[in-house]
């Protein structure tokens, strides 16, 4: 009876045993019904699924095939041998598609905010940073299931990774996934109103996408500038991007790895900060 | 107290505006409390405190004899909260609904179920569990809403405004529920409204204007010969 464990006078002369079990328990069931709330509303926004799917889709099918003959790579790792450039933008459109949704869940916490649920959410007695962990999970389960999607799409125009790569990319995913809805829980309880997201397409998408490894390799920006090449290295969007390019090919890029995962803890951090309730988000007159 | 709503001496600012001064406020178990105050008179703060939305190094909060600074889990564990704004999800039906707010509480499985239907079959709503939200009317949304709040057998239920934009009819049936609920379930209750109407002169009524707490008494006793409204208009403008 996991509420009964939280209710003192109910519990009779259960242990602490019992009740830290009973707590478990509280926990992992609040965790599994925002992850179905999250597949729910997820489900019954198809335009949302299609919007995700088709915009790498037209990088990687048009954009890039524009791009193919003007662009040349030299082999850098993972790559064995030459590749085409549109199987160099695939881990880019991959970690694209957790960047947007990273934001798109940003919008729905606020949108989530200014319509209350959040504060549903919020009252549970479950702890505030368990329930904004759960959210995190809830948003980075439906980001990696569109990029499978998406790569099953690409495989499907022969752009395909290693068999084994299909494997060793999901937990590359998760902390990509992660980093970027932990920046988007940041950003969300920073923003005070819907409106004002119009905001961070243009000063926080576009800059991390353009100003990573995604569309082109580091050397080819230093080449350009020494400058945007030094931007783009501190881009923890860049190190997502790799740690997936290395997944992908069944590799293990660790320095990548490190960086994402500290950009992971200083966005939580930040956000956990920004809902604490003794100041931040919800303290604002509504 | 083992139980009730305990509220000492509690004070919040927005910034440097004052949103609370020194409101203290006790409920006793099982006993129904009307908070009403004009718009603007601090009621939605306290909620927010009450509910632990936003916390105040001021004053002290006891729910069900569980200090909310010290042990937040537990004194949540026992509230039920019915919000000024709709909180329910749209395009969920009103048991999927339900399931998360159960979940969220801890709740799951063939328990949960049972709570559930309980809960709908108290405000009459079990034969509309599969329709979506969306589908409903406002008197029946803010049914599924009070249902939520008692799933999870609260101590105190909290409602704030909850009968904001509702016609007369449904109006009048959430308020004659509520009452019956203190009385039959033993709930202690605080209902925040501005609507002198909805308080009957036999209640607790404790006024908030301005941040602070200026009549706690029973309704009929703070009214004395004129009618609430004009008592609470009366007071409202002088103080």
């Amino acid at each position: 009876m996991p509420a009964g464990g939280q209710r003192g006078q109910a519990g009779g002369c259960r242990g602490a045993k019992g009740d830290t079990q009973a707590h478990a328990a509280a926990m992992i069931a609040s965790l599994l019904a925002i992850i179905a709330r999250e597949a729910l509303r997820f489900i019954h926004q198809r335009e949302r699924f299609l919007a995700a799917l088709v915009r790498p889709l037209v990088w990687l099918l048009v954009f890039a095939a524009g791009f193919r003959a003007a662009l040349g790579l030299s082999i850098i790792p993972p790559y064995q041998t030459y590749i085409t450039y549109e199987t160099y933008i695939v881990p880019g459109l991959c970690g694209m598609i957790l960047l947007f949704n990273g934001m798109q869940s940003s919008l729905s916490l606020v949108y989530d905010r200014e319509m209350g649920s959040m504060r549903l959410l919020l009252t549970s007695p479950q702890p505030r940073w368990w329930l904004l962990f759960s959210k995190l999970i809830g948003s980075t389960t439906i980001s990696i299931l569109q990029v499978y999607a998406f790569l099953a799409i690409a495989a499907l125009f022969g752009i395909d990774m290693p068999a084994w790569g299909y494997v060793t990319v999901l937990p590359a995913l998760l902390v990509a996934g992660l980093m970027l809805g932990a920046l988007g829980l940041l950003l969300s309880s920073f923003i005070k109103q819907l409106e004002n997201f119009a905001g961070v397409m243009n000063f926080v998408i576009f800059p991390m996408f353009f100003l990573s490894s995604a569309l082109y390799p580091l050397w080819k920006m230093a080449e350009s500038s020494e400058l945007l090449h030094d931007i783009c290295a501190a881009n923890p969007f860049t190190h997502a991007v790799e740690l997936i390019r290395f997944a992908l090919y069944t590799e293990l890029n660790l320095p990548a790895l490190g960086w994402t995962l500290l950009a992971t803890a200083i966005f939580t951090a930040a956000a956990l900060w920004g809902y604490d309730p003794a100041r931040g988000a919800m303290r604002r007159k509504t | 107290m083992s139980s009730g709503l305990s509220i000492r001496d509690v004070s919040f600012a927005y910034g440097s505006r004052p949103a609370l001064t020194s409101v203290s406020l006790d409920v006793a178990p099982g006993a129904f409390c009307a908070l009403l105050g004009p718009n603007g008179a601090g009621k939605s703060t306290l909620f927010a405190l009450l509910t632990r939305l936003i916390t105040t190094p001021a004053g002290q909060i006891e729910i069900a004899g569980h200090d909310l600074r010290a042990g937040p889990r537990k004194a949540l564990a026992r509230i039920g909260v019915v919000f000024q704004q709709p909180t329910l999800d749209l395009d969920l039906s009103v048991r999927q609904n339900l399931r998360y707010f159960a979940a969220l509480q801890g709740l799951s499985g063939k328990q949960a179920s049972a709570r559930i239907d309980a809960a709908l079959d108290r405000l009459s709503m079990r034969d509309r569990d599969r329709e979506k939200i969306r589908a409903l009317n406002g008197g029946h949304r803010r049914r599924t809403e009070i249902a939520r709040a008692l799933i999870h057998d609260p101590a105190v239920l909290l409602l704030d405004e909850p009968t904001v934009g509702l016609d007369a009819a449904s109006r009048s049936a959430i308020t004659a529920h509520i009452h019956d609920l203190a009385a039959e379930k033993a709930l202690t209750i605080l209902w925040a409204t501005h609507l002198t109407d909805e308080v009957r002169p036999s209640d607790r009524l404790a006024i908030l204007h301005r941040g602070r707490l200026i009549e706690d008494g029973i309704a009929s006793d703070i009214a004395g010969a004129a009618s609430l409204s004009d008592r609470f208009l009366t007071l409202t403008e002088a103080a």
